[in-house]
């Protein structure tokens, strides 16, 4: 590889220091050397979504997106940037790309998978006068590539259409490709570092980023947002706003901070301009496998967690369903026990 | 001979669309367009707790959120009997409005040009249709260098609106009773200064770009007319009052009918589903009560659209619609061209400048220490009508709350307007009625009917109806 850059140092740029507002601009000129030796064919296809991470990874700030699409990457298909459209972006951009460089192209996967209906909920495009199902382009392409990058909650774990009732029977990717590496970037949307991030990670090492046990990112996925809540203080005073547009902590009004895994309270949105909580709304948690499974503008309940001990919020995600959050909140009742969650080691990383 | 002419997918656009066009003597003399992508949106809010629609419908669509945010939050407020104070409504105006520049920008630049302009030779600007690039090399270069620019430019669009918003896409900052940022001196000013960066792009590069392609595109003024009926919502209040209609908006809304202006009924709103794929039993509802199965392998239909119409007639809406009803002048100057391929695009342009410039003495009546958001209390029952405009056009979410959970919602969306299928009665849809008599230079490269089809700025994520399909329907839920 030719970089200088250690992985240490990488994972550093990207975790960020305390007043991250995007990943360093020093990773650019990396990021262009590595491609230099090629930049690595990217396919980039849309299921039951909204393009909302398509329109994130455009906000990027370092790399800008004009850097990522000239320097990093060689986009061959994304319905909203290119150029072709019908047949010609099917076969040029797409399947042509993928015959010519099997298991050396990327797959970015947005949206989920609707498998209901023999896949008739999301058609991509036509074969011979039959409608191609995005569930079926997927098995094409995605059995083909090297990898595949699950961006945003929708690729990653279902989202919003995979929700109960779930009417079109989505799933995630995951669960539909079995024999190809991948990586999840969850997020409604995924912010623009965590997606370049992954990319530039995968570009300079040629292997994937340390992920945790729902397949994300550790460098950003490992902190929680309470923790690191500029309102935290006001939780630790007991000081909860009643109404949108108080001074306070935001769990009366539906917070989901305590559950949430990802850096936005200090990477910051739109080149460091703000973030969910910091503008008085609340956290959605939309990081997390579950989301949205919880009302967006309820408290999370109290609940005991053992004899002679009433949980703080840190637990509450356990009785938010799913064996998952189990984990979560089994891991969060172990951390009481323990002193503050996370708390020496990400202490340490935010002094970075 | 006829020829038929599939486009599948139609890229730079937002959300999956197919269209199929038959071709003779080198014109388009049949269209039909599709959407090809469906969620069931309204499935998933439904038995909710009814204030999770303004996140859950924000992701309809990532484009152009903010509409749906807006939307829910209003339909919210009509159901609980509340409004937001002023401060409330100027930030929802103000977050709203700075997704309208981000979207307008975006979509002339990057979903819209490359019909026009020849991007270098590189993924993913090609491979690309072959078709008559006519802007001089010189002016071509510009272009291609403001495409450059305005993915900047579109990114601090978003910026500004994260101040308000907190995140971009998906903001958080718009809620029921109003929004969520306190005002301050501090944030006012950010907002302003990054303003006066795009009021200068919008006015001196996005509509002088937009001129320069109309010039050397003049024939385009007469392709791609559509029905001519114009139908506006109204939205960006600029005064408190519960009856959305008769308060003074910065978009009135209205309706302009074979060539007539008349005032708007939201009542004569409902929905077709002949030529769609659901279940027969439920044309013409309105849309308060519109329950629907999806029926993916119904005989003759073609599209997820359903055919939205107003007393029975097909409406165009958008910016168009919008610029034409409040009678502005540099777009109703172009009389009848205005509808057209660039007539649309160019009322766009227009429309972006004006939304920037009001939002610039807007954001100057904010009154910091002043409440942003009006308290509540979720009622056991009620009805809610959220009307707006969307970037793509006229927007209403209405939403049925019972034993305080949403039991029925929907959603009109803009580009299931201007995209929809036939109706009952054979009519086309405003974008297939657009498409005929678009000449096909060649077949192969279907240049002509992805221009008319991109300047409606299409958006599928929205426009693919939320439905309810009636054997999920939680009896309790059943409407009365």
């Amino acid at each position: 590889m030719p970089t200088k850059l250690s992985r240490r140092e990488f994972i550093r740029l990207c975790a960020g220091s305390a007043a991250a507002i995007s990943m360093s601009p020093f990773l650019a000129p990396f990021m262009a050397e590595a491609a230099e030796a090629g930049a690595p064919p990217v396919i980039w296809i849309q299921g039951a979504g909204c393009t909302g991470c398509s329109i994130s990874l455009l906000n990027t700030v370092h790399p800008s997106i004009q850097e990522v699409l000239l320097k990093v990457i060689s986009l061959r298909y994304h319905p909203n940037v290119m150029a072709a459209a019908g047949d010609l972006a099917i076969r040029e951009a797409m399947y042509k790309v993928a015959e010519e460089n099997p298991g050396k192209f990327f797959l970015v996967v947005e949206g989920a998978v609707p498998t209901g209906a023999d896949g008739l909920y999301c058609t991509v495009g036509e074969e011979n006068g039959e409608p191609i199902t995005f569930v079926k382009l997927l098995n094409d392409i995605g059995s083909k590539a090297k990898a595949i990058l699950s961006f945003g909650t929708c690729a990653a774990y279902g989202g919003i259409p995979a929700t109960p009732p779930n009417p079109t029977d989505c799933k995630p990717v995951s669960e539909v490709i079995k024999n190809v590496p991948i990586v999840n970037v969850p997020g409604c949307p995924p912010h623009p570092d965590w997606m370049v991030g992954t990319i530039a990670h995968i570009i300079l090492y040629g292997d994937y980023p340390e992920l945790d046990e729902f397949g994300r990112p550790k460098m950003f996925f490992s902190k929680i947002i309470h923790d690191n809540c500029q309102r935290r203080q006001y939780f630790d005073n007991a000081i909860f706003a009643k109404n949108f547009g108080d001074p306070g902590c935001m769990l009366e009004l539906g917070c989901k901070g305590p559950i949430a895994h990802c850096d936005a309270t200090t990477r910051l949105w739109n080149g460091g301009v703000n973030w969910c909580v910091k503008c008085g709304g609340v956290c959605i948690g939309c990081t997390e496998p579950q989301f949205p499974g919880w009302p967006i503008y309820e408290r999370m309940p109290e609940m005991p967690v053992g004899p002679a001990m009433t949980a703080t919020v840190d637990q509450l995600g356990m009785i938010l369903g799913g064996a998952a959050v189990l984990g979560i909140g089994g891991h969060l009742a172990g951390n009481i026990l323990t002193g503050r969650i996370g708390g020496k080691k990400d202490a340490k990383e935010g002094e970075e | 001979m006829a020829q038929k002419v599939v486009v599948d997918p139609v890229t730079r656009i937002e959300g999956h669309l197919k269209i199929e066009v038959e071709i003779d003597g080198g014109k388009v003399v049949d269209a039909r367009t599709s959407g090809t992508m469906f969620r069931g949106m309204e499935l998933i809010m439904q038995g909710r707790d009814p204030r999770d629609s303004s996140q859950i419908m924000q992701r309809i669509c990532g484009v152009c959120p903010v509409s749906h945010g807006t939307a829910a939050s209003l339909a919210l407020d009509d159901a609980f009997g509340i409004e937001a104070p002023d401060n409330g409504r100027i930030i929802r105006n103000l977050i709203l409005g700075s997704n309208y520049i981000q979207s307008h920008i975006l979509h002339f630049f990057h979903l819209a040009a490359l019909d026009y302009v020849k991007g270098p030779d590189v993924p993913p600007f090609v491979p690309r249709y072959q078709a008559d690039y006519r802007l001089p090399d010189a002016v071509n270069k510009q272009a291609v260098d403001n495409y450059i620019k305005a993915l900047d430019m579109r990114r601090k669009a978003q910026e500004m609106l994260a101040i308000w918003g907190g995140k971009m896409p998906h903001q958080q900052g718009i809620v029921v009773g109003g929004a969520t940022e306190q005002p301050d001196t501090q944030k006012i000013v950010e907002f302003k200064w990054r303003l006066a960066e795009l009021i200068d792009f919008i006015d001196n590069v996005y509509v002088p770009t937009v001129k320069a392609v109309a010039e050397a595109y003049s024939d385009w003024f007469d392709i791609g007319r559509g029905c001519m009926n114009l139908l506006a919502y109204g939205g960006m209040p600029l005064e408190q009052g519960k009856d959305h209609v008769k308060k003074e908006k910065f978009f009135p809304s209205g309706t302009y009918i074979r060539r007539e202006y008349r005032p708007f009924d939201p009542s004569l709103v409902a929905e077709e589903v002949k030529y769609s794929w659901y279940k027969d039993d439920t044309g013409g509802k309105k849309p308060t009560e519109a329950v629907v199965t999806p029926d993916p392998k119904k005989e003759g239909a073609y599209s997820w659209l359903k055919a939205p119409r107003y007393n029975g007639i097909v409406m165009e809406v958008g910016p168009l619609a919008r610029m034409w009803i409040k009678k502005v002048k540099e777009v109703t100057d172009l009389g009848e061209k205005a509808f057209s391929v660039m007539g649309r695009h160019f009322a766009r342009a227009i429309e972006c400048s004006l939304v920037a410039h009001a939002m610039d003495e807007w954001v100057l009546q904010l009154e910091p220490g002043k409440p942003v958001a009006t308290p509540y209390e979720i009622p056991g029952e009620a009805y809610g009508m959220g009307l707006t405009e969307a970037p793509r056009g006229a927007l209403g979410h209405w939403h049925h709350i019972k034993h305080q959970r949403t039991a029925v919602y929907n959603a009109v969306v803009p580009t299931t307007w201007n995209a929809s299928p036939r109706d009952g009665l054979n009519q086309r849809g405003p974008m297939e009625q657009a498409l005929i008599d678009t000449p096909v230079a060649d077949p192969n490269n279907p240049v002509e009917p992805v221009r008319v089809v991109r300047s409606f700025d299409p958006c599928f994520g929205c426009a693919i109806h939320l439905m309810t399909p009636d054997k999920k329907t939680l009896a309790e839920f059943v409407i009365d």
